[in-house]
């Protein structure tokens, strides 16, 4: 039973009320959204209900949303949807990108020290590809929290003829959000991290772009994503949407999340990224010489639930790529943390961290047994 | 807190309503209220990312997710590190047949299937197909169950894989799992069953039944949505290529954040299901043969499409002569039944799983699919039955054909004139 004070929203956020009420709701609902009958048809209403929902929050056409298991799922049906189209990503995309983007021999975009990709190596990869290209730029970092200038690469990547690939898993509820405005194709969601539930995300187009299904057989999402639907969590997806429009809680996690670096800047500890414009709710920071894994091991027996860098492939000691990308040297890469609030958390829980990591650092690694083998 | 727990009363069989009545249990299932109530501390307290590796949210969450993984595993005979977590059933069979088949492209280059076998292993097929590799559609008897000489004959040194459906969806009949799996394993091809249908509904044990590769859905065992597994053999192994890539979770099977929710919920399905079949096997067996045999006393002219042994206790599928297909269902509003499988009910075709049968067309036209489940009671079945035998004998009395057919005319020796 874990009582941890949590600031790890990145890797999975709970849901919220109103999520939670849709989804008790859903699931009162017994059928499956493809039959015919009234049972089927009253699920089929709140899938309906949802994508309009979720369509709304980005500003795309509902019938332009195809719900699919997740975000990773979300990610690997748009590369897959590139056709002959060369593929161009940045350095820091989610290993959901990263890795069918390696697979497929795709151009990776050099990163600025300040956590941004640099819009001069995408003019020039562009201009290196034999046709227009594919490309993905995620819209706000996941260990960083650092927005990229999608729309400005946008404009490139169109006057080159490309397209455009945004992965907005992290932005929700965050920041504002519109498929317009920032010029993307296709943009891939992730519900779990916007206060929805585990299980669901979606792929939303700006206009009628084919789609290279991966799961086929059964017709479901227009051909272009079959299984039957998870209901009650498309349901508590749309609630989040609907939640995640108004920014309520932004400007609150950056006044708590700026207190928080503030302190920490103060004592010497380095916070990257943050010559950026950044996500309100994330702070990336590095105490020099203290592997990232004893702290974080450190703070969960103090109370505090934090990560060591994504969740997906935390547990393995390596330094953080997204640091390394940055220009930083291994020495910081191997000490960087990650902060990310959400509306649960408060001042004096933010207080309460500031003081345990000034204790740790004020002792310096010696007093904490490492716990890791030095890599 | 409170109004989560309230989420059981969505299926709690004291408050579904009389009707319609539910009787599409192959289409999905209720959530169990078991089932709601173990998934609902892993929606709220225990929310943590099962992947976080550096704090108690995430070790909950994960310690969750394996025991569920360990509950899905023991239905099937088998243990937890051959079971994958999916999105469903329709990824597991993708994942299952397109997987397998690029491990070993260029090496082999053919696949046995059944032509009854769900769409998303027939379009999975079909897509193979257009990548250069080879597929058989085995053709069934007239019964529904696939001809184990026909079988063996269709295998050749280059085929990979042989999938074939452990119960129908449309007429709930079982394939002789045993045998094709002995079959395969002799002529050393790898055996995958599409278990949507099957599990926690009759005894499976890949072991025993030498199946390599076994494909499951949560929804269709009164779990929730949105999840499912694909059991793949270790030993000997099965090698396969990830359709979906990305943080590497599922030891590289499968990337994406595993729904902790979801998994317990599957994982408590599987469980009730295993402690429980037994018992509600007896049960709806005695509430199917109830309505068969209720049917056929109102009702002559009533065929039965697919084998009656070999068949899952909770289903039937039935033809009703001389009448409309779409007059019947428009007749029985208040039951909720279908005319062939969910991700197809909104064409108007007649049923390919029917038309395999050798059903006619006209009886393809007419065809029911009734599913019964863990909340159906006796009432269910004989307030259904009373209802559709009404609707036909409605039907049958304002058709010329059926009154022609009273007379002793056989119908299909009229010349009918041409328009």
């Amino acid at each position: 039973m874990s009582n941890a004070i949590y600031m790890d929203a990145n890797a999975t956020t709970p849901p919220s009320a109103s999520a939670l009420a849709a989804l008790e709701a859903a699931s009162r609902v017994t059928g499956n959204p493809s039959s015919v009958h009234g049972f089927g048809r009253a699920a089929r209403g709140l899938v309906d209900r949802a994508r309009a929902q979720i369509a709304q929050l980005v500003g795309a056409r509902a019938e332009n949303v195809i719900f699919v298991a997740g975000g990773t799922e979300a990610n690997n049906l748009a590369l897959a949807s590139r056709g002959l189209r060369p593929l161009i990503v940045s350095g820091i995309e989610h290993e959901s990108v990263l890795k069918p983007a390696q697979a497929a021999g795709a151009r990776i975009l050099r990163i600025r020290r300040n956590g941004q990709v640099d819009l001069d190596d995408l003019t020039a990869a562009l201009r290196e590809a034999e046709r227009p290209a594919f490309v993905s730029i995620m819209l706000a970092n996941n260990e960083t929290g650092v927005i990229q200038p999608v729309r400005e690469a946008a404009e490139l990547v169109h006057a080159a003829g490309g397209l455009l690939h945004c992965d907005a898993s992290q932005t929700p509820g965050r920041i504002a959000l519109d498929m317009s405005a920032l010029g993307a194709d296709f943009l891939s969601m992730s519900a779990h991290k916007m206060g929805g539930v585990l299980g669901v995300g979606a792929l939303v187009l700006k206009s009628d772009l084919a789609i290279a299904p991966m799961l086929i057989g059964g017709g479901q999402e227009k051909f272009r994503r079959a299984g039957t639907e998870n209901v009650p969590a498309i349901a508590a997806f749309g609630a989040a949407a609907e939640e995640a429009r108004t920014l309520a809680h932004a400007p609150r996690l950056a006044a708590l999340r700026d207190r928080l670096e503030t302190q920490l800047v103060a004592f010497g500890i380095e916070a990257l990224g943050k010559d950026a414009p950044r996500l309100p709710n994330t702070a990336c920071v590095a105490v020099a010489g203290k592997s990232s894994e004893t702290l974080v091991m450190a703070l969960d027996l103090a109370g505090y639930a934090i990560s060591a860098g994504s969740a997906c492939s935390s547990g393995k000691v390596k330094p953080s790529p997204v640091a390394l990308a940055m220009g930083y040297g291994e020495e910081i890469a191997k000490s960087a943390i990650r902060i990310s609030l959400g509306w649960w958390n408060n001042e004096a829980e933010i207080d309460g961290l500031v003081a345990r990591l000034a204790d740790m650092t004020g002792r310096k690694v010696h007093t904490l047994p490492d716990m890791q083998p030095a890599a | 807190m409170s109004s989560l727990q309230e989420m059981k009363i969505a299926t709690d069989g004291q408050n579904r309503p009389k009707t319609p009545i539910y009787l599409d249990y192959q289409a999905t299932t209720p959530t169990d209220p078991r089932v709601v109530e173990a998934m609902l501390p892993y929606f709220t307290t225990h929310f943590g990312n099962p992947h976080s590796r550096n704090h108690a949210y995430g070790w909950e969450a994960e310690k969750a997710v394996e025991k569920a993984r360990a509950q899905v595993a023991s239905i099937i005979g088998t243990d937890e590190k051959e079971i994958i977590f999916t999105s469903g059933a329709t990824e597991s069979n993708n994942l299952a047949l397109k997987g397998v088949a690029h491990f070993y492209k260029g090496k082999k280059n053919h696949l046995i299937t059944v032509v009854t076998e769900h769409k998303c292993v027939l379009d999975s097929c079909r897509h193979l197909e257009l990548e250069g590799f080879e597929v058989t559609y085995l053709p069934v008897k007239q019964n529904g169950l696939v001809d184990l000489e026909q079988l063996k004959a269709a295998i050749r040194p280059d085929t990979i894989i042989v999938s074939v459906m452990a119960v129908n969806n449309e007429i709930g009949v079982i394939q002789p799992l045993a045998e094709i799996g002995k079959i395969c394993r002799e002529r050393k091809v790898y055996f995958h069953t599409d278990a949507a249908q099957a599990v926690g509904k009759i005894p499976l044990n890949v072991d025993e039944m030498n199946i390599d590769l076994m494909s499951i859905s949560g929804h269709k065992l009164y779990g929730p949505k949105g999840i499912g597994a694909l059991y793949v053999r270790r030993k000997p192994r099965v090698r396969l290529e990830a359709l979906i890539h990305g943080g590497g979770q599922e030891r590289g099977m499968r990337s994406g954040t595993l729904p902790t929710p979801l998994c317990v919920g599957l994982g408590e399905a599987c469980a009730i299901a295993q402690r429980e079949m037994g018992a509600e096997a007896e049960r709806l067996k005695g509430l199917r043969d109830r309505f068969y045999n209720k049917i056929r006393d109102k009702l002559p002219e009533v065929y039965l499409n697919g084998d009656l042994d070999s068949r899952i206790p909770g289903n039937l599928n039935l033809s009703f002569a001389y009448v409309e297909g779409e007059g019947l269902m428009m007749g029985i509003k208040d039951l909720a039944v279908s005319s062939g499988s969910a991700c197809t009910s909104a064409s108007l075709e007649p049923s390919y799983v029917l038309r395999a049968l050798g059903v006619e067309e006209e009886l393809a036209h007419t065809s029911l699919r009734i599913g019964l489940g863990r909340f159906t009671t006796e009432q269910d079945v004989d307030y259904a039955v009373e209802h559709i035998a009404q609707s036909v004998q409605r039907l049958r009395s304002m058709s010329p054909l059926w009154e022609m057919a009273q007379e002793g005319i056989d119908i299909k020796s009229i010349k009918w004139a041409e328009h």
